[in-house]
């Protein structure tokens, strides 16, 4: 206890892990609820709920395969309609999950040690997710692996100068890399978990995926290298993937697309969402699970916060969007924020701005921050203003381009609803049986937060 | 003298600052091949046990060179030399649509050198190691600390090196069978 006196004195707000937990209460808390709580009723409820709606995406794409992509609302002038709004929706929800993994890591913010394990589950999921619809809506699928650069026989090659195919790598990178990073930091925790575990079978399945971790000093040193270096990568790297899907419209000549303020607006809008999913998942389980001790109020807040500002630069976005269209002089595109306004989708526009400029205004109060229920239902509305805000990018500025003779109007079917549900079922299933499977905090970092964890450096030999 | 069936002697500590302070005064009594234990990562473990070359860095950067060069040159092919497709008269070697596959590719390589090779250095996956023979080991994980000294030390000695260890107040000490 000797080294109390690093901690903060007189820290007034909700601390980051509850007091009187030790190296022990914490494993035993977290993997208690994998190896030894038993699967409740509503488990399994909410389990069937969500796998049901999955296997509706899976009917939906099925039939699409039968079909192809005529099932769905889109047409031509909007070709994009549900898969791509879909699509930036899911991977704009995965960067919640890596800005706290790596960014937060960098920027040594110790609060984001209990939500990160969590949060970066949520971005694979997210990124799943988000990865179907492209494929599907190639129209046919089996053939994606044509926009890979590798040799063949059709002496054909992907172009590297589309901002389509820099989607391509960007996404399977952002994959890849979330997935090593998340798979690095359950490593310790698997070990954990194999020893605590009673049944042999388990042990051993636990065991394998720890490869024979035993915690040595020099293990845990590159560990902690590796680590640290792989958050050093992922931030650019989170950055860059919604760069570059801003890219994909950006670099068309579309109005409403053709801006530069589309990368850094998207990016703050994905962290935006991102951030809501993360609060809209923590809040039920955490009560569920009984983990208010290790993500605390003080989480849920600083979550708000995230919210609040990067809302805020959501907000300064379309306030730039709306002044360029009257600064450029560009009739097309002080049409498009006419049409927006007052156009056959000006309903969902002002929907979009009550619930992403309006409604987010009220985390400025600290009462609603601090409530669980306010700060849920908040996340809800953020949630849907950001899945509309894609909407609207895509389909007003699809509909009504520069030729009166090609105008029309879009609607999504029910093959378009079904695809969408589906994917949040699929993205529920592995939620479900993630807090189920692996330990859902991490149990190591959490350790190093308690005061038993710092050492005066080698105070007795010198 | 010493019995090849032994792997090291084992000493367990209840704290962090206990086994810092007995691996530091272990390394400086003069035995090299040592390690620690511990359950989660333990500030200066590293230098106690006198662990200081870590080369982790130098395979991420050497996997990120290797990335970002393979993806610039992959599309410098592919754009100029076997598939030229020529759009208005623009350069074929158009350099500024390739920076973000080159990025993105030096990420992709880096971040799995950063994987690979720290597993790689680490000696991972090993799923049998003999400190696993020691039935308090699997505290390892959870609440306690432990250091050993391996046998294949020059200066172990199994009478003289306990006796050591004992000075060192830990909770037990316990025989690594090989």
């Amino acid at each position: 206890m000797a080294t109390n006196t690093q901690i903060p004195v007189a820290d007034r707000r909700a601390p980051v892990i509850e007091p009187g937990h030790t190296f022990s209460t914490i494993g035993e808390k977290i993997s208690n609820i994998v190896l030894r709580r038993p699967i409740s009723l509503g488990w399994i409820f909410g389990f069937l709920v969500a796998f049901s709606l999955m296997n509706m995406l899976l009917f939906a794409l099925g039939y699409l395969f039968l079909k192809g992509t005529g099932i769905w609302g889109i047409n031509i002038p909007v070709g994009w309609g549900f898969a791509i709004i879909n699509f930036v929706w899911w991977i704009g929800i995965g960067h919640a999950g890596t800005l706290i993994s790596a960014i937060l890591c960098l920027l040594r913010q110790t609060w984001r040690n209990s939500i990160n394990r969590f949060a970066e589950a949520m971005t694979l999921f997210a990124v799943a997710c988000a990865g179907v619809f492209p494929l599907v809506h190639t129209g046919r699928p089996w053939l994606a692996y044509w926009m890979f650069p590798y040799p063949n026989t059709m002496n054909y090659w992907p172009n590297f100068r589309s901002p389509l195919i820099w989607d391509v790598f960007a996404v399977s990178t952002y994959f890849t890399i979330s997935l090593v990073f998340w798979f690095v930091g359950l490593i310790p925790d698997f070990a954990t978990m194999r020893d605590r575990a009673e049944h042999p079978l388990t042990r051993g399945i636990y065991g394998i995926f720890a490869m024979g971790w035993r915690g040595s000093a020099r293990h845990w040193h590159r560990y902690e290298t590796a680590y640290l270096l792989l958050a050093g990568l992922a931030t650019p790297l989170v950055l860059s993937v919604h760069t570059v899907v801003s890219f994909d419209f950006s670099i068309g000549i579309v109005p409403g697309w053709h801006t530069t303020i589309f990368p850094p607006y998207f990016v703050a809008g994905a962290i935006y969402s991102g951030f809501a999913m993360v609060l809209c998942l923590a809040i039920p389980i955490r009560s569920i699970y009984g983990l208010e001790d290790f993500i605390t109020m003080r989480h849920l807040e600083n979550a708000g916060k995230v919210m609040l500002a990067t809302g805020l630069i959501v907000a300064y976005g379309y306030g730039i969007e709306a002044f360029m269209g009257w600064y450029s002089g560009n009739k097309f595109d002080s049409f498009l924020m006419w049409n927006r306004l007052h156009g056959p989708y000006a309903f969902w526009y002002w929907s979009l701005l009550i619930s992403n400029i309006l409604a987010p205004q009220l985390l400025w109060l600290k009462k609603i921050r601090t409530s669980t229920f306010w700060l849920w239902v908040l996340s809800l509305i953020v949630l849907v203003g950001m899945w509309l805000e894609r909407f609207i990018i895509i389909v007003v500025s699809l509909h009504r381009d520069f030729l009166n003779s090609s105008w029309g109007m879009y609607y999504p079917t029910k093959w378009d609803w079904m695809t969408y549900i589906g994917t949040i079922g699929m993205f529920l299933t592995a939620i479900w049986l993630f807090v189920r499977i692996l330990p859902m905090l991490s149990i190591s970092e959490l350790r190093t937060l308690l005061p038993e964890a710092q050492v005066r450096e080698g105070a007795e030999v010198k | 003298m010493n019995d090849s069936r032994i792997y090291g002697l084992m000493a367990e500590f209840d704290s962090a600052q206990e086994l810092v302070d007995a691996a530091h005064k272990t390394h400086a009594a003069g035995y090299e091949k040592i390690d620690a234990y511990s359950p989660f990562p333990v500030e200066g473990l590293a230098d106690a046990i006198g662990f200081h070359k870590n080369r982790v860095p130098f395979v991420v950067l050497i996997g990120g060179i290797i990335g970002g060069l393979s993806g610039y040159l992959l599309q410098y092919y592919v754009a100029a030399i076997t598939y030229p497709v020529n759009i208005g008269g623009r350069p074929l070697h158009s350099w500024p649509s390739f920076i973000i596959v080159t990025f993105e590719m030096t990420i992709l390589f880096a971040g799995l050198s950063a994987v690979f090779g720290m597993l790689a250095l680490n000696g991972l996956p090993m799923p049998y190691h003999p400190v696993f023979n020691v039935a308090e080991f699997a505290k390892a994980s959870e609440n306690k600390f432990f250091l050993i000294v391996f046998s294949s030390d020059p200066q172990y000695d199994a009478a003289r090196t306990r006796q050591f260890l004992q000075s060192l107040a830990p909770r037990m000490i316990s025989e690594v069978p090989r």
